[in-house]
C-alpha cells in the first residue's frame, strides 16, 4: 500500500517556500557555520548553475554573490554568452577567466588526444570526439564506453574504447572541472566568500561530478532537488528563456553530448521519476506507465542506479583516516 | 589443451589477483561479479580486455551479457565457446 498513487505531480513542489528554505540554509552556512561574506558560483550557461546563483541573490543580495564565467575551447559556442547573460540579468559582479591556456599547459587537451589514438590512431588536428555509452533499458548487456569521432570532412566513427584509452580520456578531460575550482577557490580567497556546488539531484545521487572538480564545494544548495524541480524553480525565479530551454550538455567534449548518452540512463525527466520512485519505494510495474517503459526496463534502471551509486561512494568520501583526529574527535 | 577447468583456474586467478587483492575470500566459481560488488562497470572493461589480449578473441557488443561474463564459470564457458569457433 503506497499514499499515492505514482505521478508526475509526487514532484511538484511549493516553490516560494522551497526558495525560502534554501535561502535560509545558505545564510546559515555562509554567515554563521563559515563566517564567510558570500557565495562565489560558476556559471555554466546552464539551468543548474543559474538556479544557485539566483536563489543565492534573492537571499544574499547581488553585491554579495559573485559569478565566474570559464569557458574553454571545446565548450559550445552558447556557453559565454548564456552565462554572462545571467549574470547581467542577476546584476551580479563576475569574471571571465578563460582556462584555455591552462589546459594547453598541463597537457589536457594533449594527454586526450593521445588516449583517443590508442584505439582511433588517425585522430589528429580537425577531428571532434566524445564518448558515449549505448542505452541501459534496451536489454541486460553491459555497457561499454565508445568514443565517437568527427573528421573534418564530416564523417563519424564509432569504436570501442579500451581501459587505457577511456581512463586517459576522463583522466585528461577531468583537468577541466578541476581547473576550474582552482579559479572558484581563488576568488573565494580574494573575496572571503565560500564555493558553491551546483549539482542537483540526479548528478550528486549517481556521481556525475569530479572528485575536487565540480565536486568540490562549501555548500550545494540544489542537491536534493530533482531536474525536473530546477527546471521549475527557473521558472518561478523568472530565468531568462534561453537558460530555461537550453538542454542539458556535459559541455566538455568537443563534439556536442548531452548527458543521457554519456551518463544518465533516460532524459532527466524521466530518469526523475524512476529515482524517486525508486527512492520512495514504489515497484517497478506502478512507475512504468509514468515513464513510458515496461517494468523490466524500470528494473534495468533501477539496477544502473545502484551500480551508480555504488562507484559514487568513492567520489564523495572524504580521506580515509586511521582515527579520529581534531574537530572529529 | 585449454579445457573449461584450466580456463576457469585462469579467470580465477585473474580476478583474485585484479579485483580482490589476492583475497580470495568466499569467491566461487559461480559467485556473481556484479551482484557480489566484486566488479565494476571499470572491471568490466578490465575483464574484457584481458580475455581479448590472452586468449586472442575480440568480444562483440552483443556479447557483452551477464551470462558470458558474471561469474568465473560464466567467463570460462564463453572463452571455451569462442576459441572453438572461427573468429567472428
Amino acid at each position: 500500500m503506497f499514499p499515492l498513487s505514482f505521478s508526475p505531480d509526487l514532484l511538484k513542489l511549493d516553490y516560494a517556500q522551497e526558495a525560502d528554505r534554501i535561502g535560509a540554509m545558505l545564510r546559515e552556512a555562509i554567515f554563521h557555520r563559515f563566517k564567510k561574506r558570500g557565495l562565489v558560483v560558476a556559471l555554466s550557461g546552464g539551468i543548474d548553475s543559474s538556479v544557485v546563483a539566483a536563489l543565492a541573490v534573492q537571499t544574499l543580495g547581488k553585491d554579495r554573490v559573485f559569478g565566474l564565467l570559464m569557458p574553454e575551447l571545446d565548450s559550445s559556442s552558447e556557453t559565454l554568452p548564456l552565462s554572462r547573460g545571467l549574470a547581467e540579468h542577476l546584476g551580479i559582479q563576475y569574471a571571465h577567466e578563460d582556462i584555455s591556456p591552462i589546459l594547453e599547459a598541463v597537457g589536457c587537451y594533449r594527454r586526450r588526444d593521445e588516449a583517443i589514438r590508442r584505439v582511433v590512431e588517425d585522430y589528429g588536428p580537425g577531428c571532434q570526439s566524445k564518448i558515449v555509452l549505448p542505452p541501459v533499458v534496451a536489454d541486460d548487456q553491459y555497457r561499454l564506453f565508445k568514443v565517437v569521432v568527427q573528421y573534418p570532412d564530416g564523417r563519424q566513427t564509432e569504436t570501442r574504447l579500451d581501459l587505457p584509452a577511456y581512463l586517459g580520456i576522463v583522466a585528461a578531460t577531468n583537468f577541466k572541472q578541476r581547473t576550474r575550482k582552482m579559479f572558484e577557490y581563488y576568488h573565494a580567497d580574494r573575496l572571503n566568500y565560500v564555493v558553491s556546488g551546483t549539482p542537483n539531484r540526479l548528478e550528486y545521487d549517481q556521481g556525475f561530478f569530479v572528485k575536487l572538480g565540480d565536486g568540490a564545494a562549501d555548500v550545494k544548495p540544489i542537491a536534493h532537488l530533482y531536474k525536473t524541480q530546477v527546471y521549475a524553480m527557473a521558472g518561478f525565479l523568472g530565468l531568462p528563456e534561453s537558460i530555461c530551454r537550453r538542454p542539458p550538455t556535459t559541455d566538455t567534449y568537443s563534439l556536442p553530448q548531452s548527458q543521457e548518452e554519456f551518463y544518465f540512463s533516460l532524459p532527466y525527466g524521466k530518469m526523475d521519476l524512476v529515482l524517486y520512485g525508486k527512492n520512495n519505494g514504489f515497484p517497478a510495474r506502478e512507475i512504468a506507465p509514468a515513464v513510458g517503459l515496461n517494468a523490466e526496463q524500470v528494473e534495468r534502471v533501477f539496477k544502473d542506479i545502484d551500480g551508480k551509486r555504488r562507484v559514487a561512494q568513492y567520489l564523495h568520501s572524504p580521506p580515509v583516516l586511521i582515527e579520529p583526529v581534531g574537530h572529529e574527535q | 589443451m585449454t579445457t573449461i577447468h584450466s580456463l576457469a583456474v585462469e579467470m580465477r586467478s585473474f580476478v583474485i589477483t585484479t579485483f580482490l587483492f589476492g583475497e580470495a575470500g568466499d569467491l566461487q566459481d559461480d559467485t556473481s561479479f556484479m551482484g557480489g560488488g566484486i566488479i565494476d562497470s571499470t572491471g568490466i572493461l578490465e575483464l574484457v580486455m584481458f580475455i581479448e589480449e590472452t586468449y586472442a578473441i575480440r568480444v562483440q557488443p552483443e556479447e557483452m551479457l551477464p551470462e558470458n561474463f558474471d561469474s568465473v564459470n560464466r567467463v570460462a564457458a564463453f572463452i571455451s565457446r569462442k576459441l572453438s569457433k572461427p573468429a567472428s
